[in-house]
C-alpha cells in the first residue's frame, strides 16, 4: 500500500469512526428519551412502565375536574370509554383543556395508582382529537 | 363565476407547466433549438396563469363568497380585510397554491437569470422546474382545490382559526415557503448536470447564488414562526421540537452544508459528488416537510385536515422525483468525480468536517421525527421522543461546528501547516479566552458549566468571524468582498448561540397562583397582580389581567395580559404580555381563575437575552443576502 493511500484510508477511517460514534450516540440519546404511548385501559391493566415516563391519552371525564382553591393542583379522570384513570397536575393546563375533550398527558403512576402528570396537551383546535385518541376509541366504538 | 375562472387558470397553469416539462426536456435532448426557446415563455404563462388563479381565490375572499368551501370554512364576514388576505394561505388548500405559485414565481426568475450557464443546462433547468410544478399544480387539481363549491350556501364563513389572526401569520408561511420551493433550483441544476454528465465551475457559482436566497428565506420563515410561537402559543418556548418546525429545520440544516460544499467546489473543483447529493437531499427534505405537514399523518399544531389520499400522492411524488434523482445520481455520478487529494489541514477537509455534522444534525433530526411516525404506521407502537433526545443529541453535535466555524476563515486553501495555522489562531484564542473570563465573573456565582460552554462557543464562532476580518482590513486596505456576508452571518449564528445558551440555562419559568395584590419574585423583578377586569373587543370578549412589573421595587410598567373568547370559537386564546428587552424578556401569561377569591393563575417567565436568538437569525439572513449581492455585483463587474 503506498503512502498516499494508506494516508487516505486512515482519514476515511477517522471520518467512519467519527459517523460511528455520532449515531451511536444518537440512537443511545434516542433509547433513553423514547417514550411510550398507552390508552387507560392499558394503564390500569399494568401493562405501562412504572420506573419511566409514558404518555396516556383519553378523554376528560364530565364533571371530574376539581381544582384546589389554594395551588394550582387540578385532578381529573381520563377514559377510553372502558376504564378510568385518576390523573393529578400541578400547572396551567392549556386552553383548550376541558372536560369531554381528548387530551394527552406525560408523566407516570404513583404507588396509589394515580397517574401525576407533568405536561397536559390539549391541541389547538377545537374539533382536534388527538390521533392516538381516536385510535384507542376506535375498537370500543365499533364493538357498538 | 370567479370561482370557475380560478379553477381554469389553475388548470390551464398546470397545463403550461406540463408544456413547459416536456418541451424544454424534449427540446434539449434532441437538441431543438426551437423548442428550447420556447421554455421561458412557457414559464412565463405558468406563472401567470398561476398568479391569477391565486389572485381569484383572494378576491373570493374579499367578497366573502361563502359558495367556496375554502373560503366559508376558513372566512366570516367579520374578520378584518387584512385577514381575509391572509386566511387565503391560512389552511391547506390555499397554502399549497400559494407553495406552487412561488414553484412557478422561482421558475420564471430562473427563466430569466441564465448568466453562467449553457443554453442546454438552462432548458433542462427549466424543464425540471417545470416538471415540479405540474407535480404540485396537478396534486392541487385533483386532491386540494381550493375552488370547490357548496351546495348550501351558509350566511356566514366558520372564520379563520384565531391563533392565525395575527400578523407574524400573514407572512411566516410565504418567507418559509420561498425557502422550501427555493431549493428545487439547485436540485433541477444537480439534475441536469448529472444529466449532462459534466460540471462547470460557473454553473456552480450559479447555483450558490440562488441556494444563498432561498436559505435566506428559510431562515427569517424558521425565525418568525418561532418568535410567533413563543408570544402567540402561550406557552412561552421558542423551539418545541415540534414535528413540523423539524420539517422547516431539516432543509436548512442540509441547505446550510450544501452552501458550504458548494464554495468548495467553485473554488477547488472537489467533493463535486458531494455537492450534487446534498442539492438532491435539501429537496428531498422539503419534500418531506410537505408530506409530514400536508398529509395528516402529524400530531401537531399546524397539522390540518387529514385526508389519506394527500399523504399517498405526495409519497408518491417524493419516490418518483427523488428515487428517480438519486438513481440518476449513482449511474452518472461516477463519471462526474475525478478523484483530487485533499489534505487534512485544510479549508476544504474543515468544509467537508462541518457539512458531515450539518448532515448527522439532520438525519437525528429526521430520526426523531420520522421512527415514530413509522412505527405507528406498521402498528409496532406508539412512542414519541420529545425535547430531551434533540437536545441530547444537537448540543454535543454543536461543540464541534462551532469549533470548526470559528477555525474555518483562517485555515488555507488547498494545504495548510499546523505552526502556520497555530500562529494565526492565537490572536484568536486570547480574545476568546479573555472574553470568557469576563463572561464568567459577569454570571457568577451561578456558572454551570454548560453556560462556560456556550460563552467560548460564541466567543470562538463570533470573535473568529471579526478578528478575521479586521485583519483582512488591515492587509489589503479594504473589506474582503466575498467573506463580509460570511462574517455577518457567523456572527449571527454566534449570537444566536448566546441567546440559546442564557436564555436556557438563566431562564425562568414558573406557575404560580396569585390573589389580588399578591407579588412574585423572578430574580430582581417583581411581578403584582392587581386585577382581572371583562370586557370585549371587535370579535371576542376577553378577561384582562392587570400585572404591574417593579424592578429592585421601581415601578416600571404595567402590563395586560389577556384570555381571549373568540366568537363561533369554543377556545379560548392566551394573549400574552410581554416587557421585552435586548437583556430579558418578562412574560405574563394569564390562566384560570381558581376559587372564589378573585384569584387567577399565571405563568411567569423571566428570559434573559432571548432576542439576541431572532436577532442573529436576522443577522444571519442579512449575511446570507449582501453575499448574493457581492456575488452579483462582481460578476456584473468582471463579465
Amino acid at each position: 500500500m503506498s503512502p498516499l493511500r494508506r494516508k487516505r484510508l486512515a482519514k476515511i477511517g477517522l471520518l467512519l469512526a467519527g459517523v460511528a460514534l455520532a449515531v451511536g450516540l444518537m440512537i443511545m440519546a434516542f433509547q433513553q428519551n423514547m417514550m411510550f404511548f398507552f390508552s387507560t385501559t392499558e394503564v390500569v391493566a399494568g401493562k405501562a412502565p412504572l420506573e419511566r415516563d409514558f404518555r396516556v391519552g383519553g378523554m376528560v371525564v364530565e364533571q371530574s375536574v376539581e381544582r384546589d382553591p389554594n395551588s394550582l393542583l387540578v385532578q381529573f379522570t381520563l377514559t377510553d370509554y372502558q376504564t378510568l384513570l385518576q390523573v393529578e397536575y400541578s400547572g396551567i393546563l392549556p386552553d383548550l383543556f376541558r372536560e369531554g375533550q381528548g387530551i394527552v398527558a406525560k408523566g407516570r403512576l404513583n404507588e396509589q395508582g394515580v397517574f401525576v402528570a407533568t405536561e397536559v396537551l390539549a391541541k389547538h383546535d377545537e374539533n382536534y382529537m388527538p390521533p392516538e385518541v381516536a385510535q384507542s376509541l376506535k375498537p370500543q366504538e365499533s364493538a357498538n | 363565476m370567479l370561482g370557475e375562472l380560478g379553477l381554469f387558470a389553475l388548470i390551464l397553469a398546470a397545463g403550461f407547466a406540463g408544456l413547459l416539462s416536456v418541451l424544454s426536456l424534449w427540446g434539449a435532448h434532441t437538441a431543438q433549438r426551437g423548442l428550447m426557446h420556447l421554455a421561458p415563455s412557457l414559464a412565463l404563462a405558468m406563472f401567470s396563469f398561476a398568479g391569477l388563479s391565486f389572485l381569484l381565490l383572494i378576491v373570493a375572499f374579499l367578497q366573502d363568497d361563502f359558495s367556496l368551501k375554502y373560503v366559508a370554512s376558513h372566512s366570516s364576514v367579520h374578520m378584518p380585510t387584512l385577514f381575509k388576505v391572509s386566511a387565503a394561505w391560512g389552511a391547506h388548500e390555499g397554502s399549497l397554491l400559494l407553495w406552487a405559485l412561488m414553484l412557478t414565481g422561482w421558475t420564471l426568475a430562473v427563466a430569466y437569470r441564465a448568466k453562467g450557464l449553457t443554453q442546454l443546462e438552462h432548458t433542462r433547468i427549466l424543464g425540471i422546474l417545470g416538471f415540479i410544478s405540474f407535480g404540485f399544480l396537478v396534486f392541487i387539481l385533483f386532491t386540494s382545490s381550493p375552488f370547490e363549491r357548496l351546495l348550501n350556501v351558509p350566511e356566514d364563513g366558520l372564520g379563520l382559526n384565531p391563533l392565525l389572526q395575527d400578523i407574524a401569520l400573514i407572512i411566516h408561511p410565504p418567507l418559509l415557503y420561498m425557502g422550501y420551493v427555493g431549493v428545487a433550483v439547485s436540485f433541477a441544476l444537480a439534475i441536469a448536470l448529472l444529466w449532462q454528465g459534466e460540471v462547470r465551475k460557473s454553473a456552480l457559482a450559479w447555483a450558490r447564488s440562488w441556494t444563498l436566497i432561498a436559505w435566506v428565506f428559510l431562515t427569517l420563515g424558521i425565525a418568525l414562526g418561532s418568535w410567533w410561537a413563543y408570544y402567540e402559543l402561550g406557552w412561552g418556548g421558542w423551539w418545541f421540537w415540534d414535528p413540523v418546525e423539524n420539517a422547516s429545520l431539516l432543509p436548512w440544516l442540509v441547505s446550510t452544508a450544501l452552501i458550504h460544499s458548494l464554495l468548495v467546489s467553485e473554488k477547488r473543483g472537489v467533493l463535486i459528488g458531494w455537492t450534487l447529493l446534498l442539492a438532491i437531499l435539501a429537496f428531498a427534505m422539503s419534500l418531506i416537510g410537505a408530506f409530514l405537514v400536508r398529509s395528516g399523518v402529524l400530531t401537531s399544531v399546524h397539522a390540518f385536515a387529514t385526508d389519506p389520499t394527500r399523504g399517498t400522492y405526495i409519497l408518491l411524488f417524493l419516490l418518483v422525483v427523488i428515487g428517480g434523482a438519486l438513481t440518476l445520481f449513482s449511474y452518472q455520478a461516477p463519471k462526474l468525480v475525478k478523484p483530487k487529494p485533499m489534505q487534512l489541514l485544510s479549508k476544504e477537509t474543515s468544509l467537508l468536517m462541518n457539512n458531515v455534522l450539518l448532515m448527522v444534525m439532520a438525519a437525528s433530526v429526521l430520526l426523531g421525527t420520522l421512527y415514530p411516525l413509522l412505527l405507528d404506521a406498521l402498528g409496532l407502537g406508539k412512542l414519541s421522543v420529545g425535547a430531551p433526545y434533540f437536545n441530547a443529541v444537537m448540543i454535543p453535535l454543536t461543540i464541534p461546528l462551532a469549533l470548526l466555524m470559528g477555525i474555518g476563515f483562517f485555515l488555507r486553501w488547498k494545504q495548510d501547516h499546523a505552526a502556520r495555522l497555530t500562529q494565526a489562531l492565537w490572536p484568536l484564542a486570547l480574545f476568546s479566552a479573555l472574553a470568557v473570563l469576563i463572561g464568567a465573573l459577569w454570571l457568577m456565582p451561578d456558572l454551570p458549566i454548560m453556560a462556560v460552554v456556550g460563552l467560548a462557543m460564541t466567543a470562538w464562532v463570533g470573535l473568529g468571524a471579526l478578528i478575521w476580518l479586521i485583519q483582512q482590513r488591515v492587509r489589503s486596505g479594504h473589506l474582503p468582498n466575498s467573506a463580509l456576508g460570511a462574517v455577518l452571518a457567523h456572527s449571527g449564528f454566534a449570537l444566536m448561540l448566546f441567546g440559546i445558551a442564557l436564555s436556557s440555562l438563566y431562564g425562568i419559568e414558573k406557575d404560580v397562583r396569585l390573589a389580588p395584590g399578591e407579588s412574585y419574585s423572578l430574580k430582581n423583578y417583581q411581578l403584582q397582580f392587581v386585577s382581572v377586569s371583562q370586557g370585549a373587543g371587535a370579535n371576542y370578549l376577553t378577561s384582562q389581567a392587570r400585572v404591574k412589573l417593579f424592578k429592585d421595587d421601581q415601578f416600571i410598567r404595567e402590563l395586560q395580559a389577556e384570555k381571549r373568547l373568540y366568537i363561533g370559537h369554543k377556545m379560548p386564546m392566551t394573549e400574552v404580555a410581554i416587557d421585552a428587552g435586548f437583556t430579558r424578556d418578562i412574560y405574563v401569561a394569564l390562566g384560570e381563575p381558581l376559587g372564589d377569591q378573585g384569584a387567577w393563575s399565571f405563568r411567569l417567565q423571566y428570559k434573559p437575552f432571548l432576542r439576541a436568538i431572532w436577532l442573529g437569525a436576522l443577522l444571519m439572513a442579512l449575511g446570507g443576502l449582501i453575499a448574493v449581492f457581492r456575488r452579483w455585483q462582481m460578476r456584473s463587474k468582471t463579465i
